[in-house]
């Protein structure tokens, strides 16, 4: 795909926010937050000055991801009302420095994770990295309307970087967190994609709502809504966790279920159009977040009372 | 102009200054001199 260098960077226009916008300090947060319930769900223990050492490494490297990310992107990012304010279509950093401090971070995350813990942990967080860019953003994302979901499993490693740093090993427990989070990805992206990325079609990039319509949209958001319904009570079935967590995912997952129900069933034109703006795809995103971070808590809950 | 330089030196030399204090915590706890 061609790469949009027409617009040039304004010499001496950065800020010091512009870089951290680089960072997409959103996602950021959230990688965090998955990464370090990772990190103490393990069993054994890890010194407070290396575990605080795994999470920045970790929130560095998803920083680094994503400045890489928006390197690649420049050119949509341009096109798009969402993303054309970002720094380097915004012409505020050239995507020449945008490359060099994504690859640099990336490097010093990597090396700095396998000093302070151990090669495994090194290697997933590497793996992560390279996965979201290259197989993500740069292979699949602009050829296939399953790009969420590929996406989705680049942002499932967190707890599994989490849980390696302290145990230097993967385990089932944070198999099946990568399955929650990668079967939450699509419901809650193509919620949102529902009503806030209509211009990914100018673009190009090949949308679930812009190649197969918001009727299969919303579909594909009920059908991964029961798979993760299932996969998020599996670390209760199969023994890792108690019935804190049990009662609280299904409970959670019913909800979820009740939301994107709503959504499939939204009052809609004969071309899958909402006619009621979008009210249940608005909802279902919102309680996507609230969910995510209430099964993680529920989780953490339940180890530390049982 | 050259306040803002000035301020973007001092943020900068505190991330380095972070980064080196975190490296020496790091070597401590690897030797097992800390905790």
């Amino acid at each position: 795909m061609e790469q949009n260098t027409a617009i040039l960077p304004q010499a001496g226009a950065d800020r010091w926010q512009d870089w951290v916008l680089l960072l997409k300090p959103r996602v950021v947060s959230l990688v965090v937050f998955t990464g370090y319930i990772g990190l103490f769900m393990a069993p054994g223990h890890l010194h407070p000055v290396l575990a605080f050492t795994a999470i920045l490494c970790i929130a560095v490297a998803a920083g680094a991801a994503g400045s890489l990310n928006m390197w690649y992107e420049r050119d949509i990012d341009a096109l798009m009302h969402r993303t054309r304010n970002r720094p380097i279509p915004a012409g505020r950093i050239d995507a020449g420095s945008a490359l060099a401090f994504g690859v640099a971070l990336s490097v010093a995350s990597v090396v700095v994770m396998g000093l302070a813990t151990n090669l495994c942990a090194a290697t997933v967080l590497a793996i992560s990295i390279a996965f979201y860019v290259l197989i993500y953003t740069i292979w699949l994302k602009r050829r296939t309307p399953q790009n969420i979901v590929i996406g989705g499993a680049a942002g499932a490693f967190p707890p599994l970087i989490g849980w390696a740093a302290v145990t230097g090993s993967v385990d089932m427990l944070p198999l099946l967190l990568f399955g929650i989070i990668f079967f939450w990805t699509p419901p809650h992206f193509w919620s949102l994609s529902l009503y806030a990325c209509k211009d990914y079609g100018r673009a190009g990039v090949p949308m679930l709502p812009v190649v197969a319509g918001a009727r299969e949209t919303r579909r594909q958001i009920f059908g991964y809504t029961l798979v993760l319904g299932v996969v998020a009570v599996l670390p209760w079935l199969l023994g890792y966790s108690g019935r804190i967590y049990g009662i609280s995912a299904s409970v959670l997952s019913l909800g979820f279920v009740v939301f994107s129900w709503l959504v499939l069933n939204d009052r809609q034109d004969e071309a899958g159009v909402s006619l009621s703006g979008d009210k249940p795809a608005r909802l279902n995103f919102r309680y996507s977040l609230a969910y995510l971070a209430a099964m993680f808590v529920a989780l953490a809950a339940d180890k530390l009372v049982g | 102009m050259v306040r803002r330089q000035r301020g973007r030196n001092i943020a900068l030399g505190l991330v380095l200054a972070s980064l080196a204090l975190l490296f020496f915590a790091i070597t401590m706890v690897k030797i097992g001199h800390m905790g």
